[in-house]
C-alpha cells in the first residue's frame, strides 16, 4: 500500500516537472513577445511628438536693416522663439520682394526647438525661465499651435533641430540600395546557378561552398574595413560616396543572395530538367528557359531579405565614411551620401535632447519599411511555395 | 580621371552598343533563317555570339587597365583606353559577323562563354574572402612593425593618444604610445559573456517549445514574432540601449545599492542577448527536429513523461547541433558593432564588474577609423590588428560549428 502512495507520490512529482519544463518554453516565448512589445511601445512613443511641429504668430517687420542683419525683423522678445533657419531666409526674401520693405506682417513661422520642447513638456528643452511665462501667454492667445510636421519628410539634416529631417537620408538610402541590389543580385543568382547546375562535384566547389558558408558569417564591421582598404584606397572610389558604401553593402548581402537563391533552385525538381533535355536543350537553355523562371519567387524572396538586410546595416557604413554631415540629397553616386541609419546614429549622438524624438522618428520610419519588406518577403513566400 | 570614373563610362557606353550588336546579328540570322530554311541554332544565339564577341575584348582591356593604374603601374588617357577597347571590340565583331552563316554552330560557343561567366561570377565571392583576409593581414603587418605583436596581445594599458605624432614623424618629441589590447578582449569577452546568458537560456526553451510543444499553427505564427527581433537594426537596438535600458539598469543597481555607469557592459550585453534569441533559437529548433522520432516513441513507450524524454533523449542527440548554434551565436556577438558602439564605454577598462563602463574590439575599430587620423597612424592601423584578431575568433567559431554540424547531419542520416 505506502509502495503505491510512494509511486503516485513520485509519478505526481515527475508530472508536475514535466508542466514546468513546458512552463519555461512557454516563459522563454513569452519573455522574448513582451521585450518585444515594450520596445514597439517605447520607441513609438519616443516618436510620435516629432511628427507634430510648433509654429507661433509673430509680428515681422520689413525695414531696412534687415537686409545686412535678419535678427532685426523681429523684436527681441520674439527673437529666441523664432527658428533661426526661418529668419535667414528673410533677407532673400526682401531682395525679391522690394515692394515689402517698411511693412511689418503678423504671420506663422517656425518656432525653435526649444519652444516645440517646452510646449511638448518635455524636460531638458532648453528654453530660458524667463521666457516661459511669455510662451505660456502665447499659447493660451492660440499663438502657438502644433502642426503635423511635414519639414521632416521634405528636409535633409540640419544644426537646427526644428528644421532637421529624413529626406536627404531616405534618398541616400535609395541611392545605395540600388547599387547594392544591382551588383549583389546579378553576382549572387550567377553563382548560384553556378554552384547549383553546373559545378562539377568536387573539392574546388566544396571549398566555395564552405567560402561562401563563412562569409554569410563574418562580422559586418570586417566589410567595412575591405570597403576602406580595396574600394577606397586602392580603388580610388571617393570616401563617403554612395558607390563606395553600395559595393560594400553588395559584398555584404551577396551571400544571403547566393544561400536564398541555391534553395530556391534546389527546390525545383529534376523531372522538370530531364523534359527539357529531352526535348534537346541545352544546358544554359534548360536554366534559363525553365528553372529560372520557376525559382524566380524564390530568388526574389531571397532578394528582398537580402535587400532589408543590407538597408539596416550600420557599421560597414561608418567605416567608409557614411556619417557625414549631409543636409542636401545626393545628386550622383560620386558625391557624400547618407543613409537613414546612419542619419539616426548621428542624431542620437547629438546632445540636443530635441533630436531624441527626431532619432525615434527616424527609426520608425525605418522599422515600418524594413517590417513591410520582410513582411512582403513571407507573404510572396507563402503564397508562391509549390509542392512538386 | 579616377578608375572609378573610367569603369562608371565604359559600362554605360558598352551596354547599349552592346544591345544594337545584338539586334543586328540576331536579325541577320532571322534573314539566313528565312533564305535557307535551317539555321543551326536559335537566332538569339547568333545575337548573343556578336555580343560576346564584342564585348569581352573591350572588356578585358578596360578591366586590365584598370587594375593597372589602381596599382599605379600605368597611366593612360582614360580616353585612349576607351578607343582602344572599343577598336579591338569592333575588329573582333567583323569576323564574328563573317562567322554566321546558317550552318554555323552558335549554341556551342554561347554556352561555353556562359559557363565561363558564371565561374567568374563565382569567383567573386572567393575574391570577397581573399579580399577581407589580405587588406586586413597587410595593415596589421605594418602595425606589428611599429608596436610589437606581444606588446598588443599580452599588454594591460590602451593609451595610444600620442600614436598621431609618431605617423607625424615626431615620434622622439612623445612618450611611445601604448596598445595593450587584453582590457579592449576583457570587454569583449564580458558583453559577449552577458550576451550568451541572456540568450542562451530563453533561445533553447524558446526552441524546445516550439519544436516539441507547440502545434503547427503557433509554430508557424510565433516564429515569424521571434524573427522580428533579428530583423530590427543594430543602430536601433544602440538606442534603445542607450536611451531607454542604461536608465533602467542604472536605477535598478542605485536600487540595490551598487553604482552603475551610464556606459555599463550589463546594458548592451541584455539587448545584443535578445538579438541573438532568434539565432539560436531556430539553429536550435532545426537541430531538434531532426532528431529522428523514433528515438522519442522508444522513449515515451517505456514510461517517461514528456520533459524526461525531452532532457534524457533528444537534447543530448541534438547536443551538437545546439552546441553549434550557440558558438555561431557567439561570433554574432563577438561581432556586434552598433550596440555597443552606442551603448558600451569607450574607455578600455580591465574589470570583472559588469557595472563598469567596458569597450570592445569593434568599437575601438570603428573609433579609430571615423576620427580624423592620418591613415598611416599606429592608431588607425591598429583598427586592422584588431580587425585581424575578429576575423580569426570568428572564423574558427564558425568552421568548429560548421564541422559539428555535418558531424551531427551525418549521424541521422
Amino acid at each position: 500500500m505506502s509502495h503505491s502512495m510512494e509511486y503516485n507520490k513520485r509519478l505526481q512529482r515527475r508530472h508536475r516537472a514535466d508542466r514546468r519544463f513546458k512552463y519555461y518554453g512557454m516563459a522563454a516565448i513569452a519573455f522574448a513577445l513582451a521585450f518585444l512589445a515594450f520596445f514597439f511601445v517605447d520607441i513609438i512613443g519616443k516618436a510620435l511628438p516629432a511628427y507634430q511641429q510648433a509654429y507661433i504668430q509673430v509680428p515681422i517687420s520689413y525695414n531696412a536693416d534687415v537686409k545686412d542683419n535678419y535678427n532685426k525683423a523681429i523684436t527681441r522678445n520674439y527673437r529666441y522663439l523664432v527658428s533661426r533657419s526661418y529668419l535667414r531666409t528673410l533677407p532673400k526674401k526682401l531682395l525679391e520682394h522690394p515692394e515689402l520693405l517698411g511693412t511689418t506682417e503678423h504671420t506663422w513661422v517656425l518656432a525653435s526647438y526649444r519652444v516645440d520642447q517646452y510646449i511638448k513638456g518635455h524636460e531638458g528643452n532648453g528654453l530660458k525661465s524667463k521666457y516661459r511665462p511669455h510662451v505660456d501667454q502665447m499659447l493660451k492667445e492660440k499663438k502657438i499651435e502644433l502642426r503635423f510636421n511635414t519639414l521632416f519628410f521634405t528636409h535633409g539634416d540640419s544644426k537646427m533641430a526644428e528644421t532637421a529631417g529624413v529626406l536627404a537620408a531616405a534618398v541616400g538610402s535609395i541611392l545605395v540600395l540600388l547599387i547594392t541590389m544591382a551588383v549583389a543580385v546579378p553576382i549572387g543568382v550567377m553563382t548560384a546557378i553556378f554552384l547549383e547546375e553546373f559545378a562539377p562535384d568536387n573539392r574546388w566547389t566544396q571549398m566555395l561552398e564552405v567560402n561562401i558558408n563563412n562569409l554569410a558569417a563574418i562580422p559586418s564591421i570586417l566589410y567595412g574595413l575591405l570597403g576602406l582598404a580595396v574600394f577606397i584606397n586602392i580603388a580610388g572610389v571617393p570616401r563617403s560616396s554612395a558607390l563606395a558604401g553600395g559595393l560594400t553593402l553588395a559584398l555584404m548581402t551577396l551571400p544571403v543572395i547566393i544561400i536564398t537563391t541555391r534553395a530556391a533552385l534546389r527546390s525545383i525538381p529534376d523531372s522538370i530538367r530531364d523534359a527539357a533535355y529531352g526535348l534537346g536543350a541545352s544546358n544554359l537553355q534548360t536554366v534559363w528557359h525553365h528553372v529560372l523562371p520557376l525559382a524566380f519567387p524564390g530568388i526574389l524572396t531571397g532578394s528582398i531579405i537580402g535587400l532589408a538586410q543590407a538597408m539596416g546595416e550600420t557599421a560597414p557604413l561608418l567605416i567608409v565614411g557614411m556619417m557625414a554631415y549631409i543636409p542636401e540629397a545626393p545628386s550622383g553616386i560620386f558625391d557624400a551620401t547618407t543613409v537613414l541609419p546612419a542619419q539616426i546614429y548621428t542624431w542620437s549622438s547629438e546632445s540636443i535632447r530635441a533630436f531624441e524624438e527626431r532619432t525615434a522618428a527616424g527609426i520608425l520610419v525605418l522599422l515600418t519599411v524594413l517590417l513591410s519588406l520582410n513582411a512582403v518577403a513571407v507573404w510572396l513566400r507563402n503564397r508562391t511555395q509549390k509542392t512538386w | 580621371m579616377t578608375t572609378a570614373n573610367i569603369f562608371f563610362w565604359f559600362a554605360t557606353g558598352l551596354l547599349p552598343l552592346s544591345l544594337m550588336v545584338f539586334l543586328f546579328a540576331r536579325q541577320k540570322a532571322h534573314t539566313l533563317e528565312k533564305e535557307h530554311g535551317f539555321l543551326h541554332s536559335r537566332p538569339g544565339f547568333y545575337g548573343w555570339y556578336a555580343v560576346i564577341k564584342f564585348a569581352s575584348p573591350a572588356l578585358i582591356v578596360g578591366i586590365i587597365c584598370s587594375v593597372l593604374s589602381m596599382f599605379n603601374l600605368l597611366h593612360v588617357p582614360g580616353i585612349m583606353i576607351i578607343g582602344t577597347a572599343f577598336a579591338l571590340g569592333g575588329l573582333s565583331l567583323w569576323f564574328a559577323l563573317k562567322h554566321i552563316k546558317h550552318e554555323f554552330r552558335a549554341r556551342q560557343p554561347v554556352e561555353k562563354a556562359m559557363t565561363v561567366l558564371l565561374l567568374i561570377a563565382a569567383m567573386i565571392s572567393i575574391l570577397t574572402t581573399l579580399g577581407i583576409v589580405f587588406s586586413v593581414i597587410f595593415e596589421s603587418i605594418r602595425f606589428f612593425h611599429i608596436i610589437s605583436f606581444w606588446d598588443f596581445i599580452t599588454g594591460t594599458v590602451w593609451n595610444p593618444d600620442t600614436a598621431f605624432l609618431i605617423g607625424a614623424g615626431r615620434g622622439d618629441e612623445a612618450s611611445v604610445p601604448d596598445f595593450g589590447s587584453v582590457p579592449i578582449f576583457a570587454g569583449t569577452f564580458m558583453i559577449t559573456g552577458i550576451a550568451m546568458l541572456v540568450a542562451v537560456p530563453i533561445g533553447l526553451f524558446a526552441a524546445i517549445y516550439m519544436s516539441e510543444y507547440a502545434s503547427h499553427t503557433w509554430r508557424n505564427r510565433l516564429k515569424p514574432l521571434l524573427e522580428i527581433l533579428a530583423g530590427i537594426p543594430t543602430v536601433v537596438y544602440g538606442f534603445f540601449a542607450a536611451i531607454t535600458i542604461s536608465p533602467l539598469v542604472v536605477e535598478a543597481a542605485n536600487a540595490v545599492g551598487l553604482h552603475a555607469d551610464y556606459t555599463n557592459a550589463l546594458t548592451p550585453g541584455i539587448i545584443m542577448g535578445i538579438m541573438i534569441i532568434p539565432f539560436i533559437s531556430s539553429l536550435s529548433d532545426d537541430v531538434i527536429r531532426a532528431v529522428p522520432q523514433p528515438m522519442r516513441d522508444g522513449s515515451l513507450a517505456l514510461g517517461t513523461t514528456h520533459s524526461e524524454t525531452i532532457r534524457h533523449i533528444v537534447l543530448p542527440a541534438a547536443l551538437p547541433g545546439i552546441v553549434a548554434a550557440f558558438l555561431l551565436g557567439a561570433s554574432r556577438a563577438i561581432g556586434e558593432t552598433m550596440i555597443v558602439v552606442m551603448a558600451a564605454g569607450l574607455r578600455p577598462n580591465l574589470t570583472a564588474n559588469p557595472l563598469e563602463g567596458m569597450t570592445t574590439v569593434t568599437v575601438k575599430i570603428v573609433e579609430a577609423l571615423t576620427g580624423d587620423q592620418e591613415f598611416d597612424s599606429a592608431f588607425t592601423l591598429a583598427a586592422f590588428a584588431l580587425g585581424l584578431v575578429l576575423l580569426t575568433v570568428t572564423l574558427i567559431l564558425n568552421v568548429v560549428s560548421t564541422i559539428i554540424i555535418r558531424k551531427f547531419r551525418q549521424r541521422y542520416e
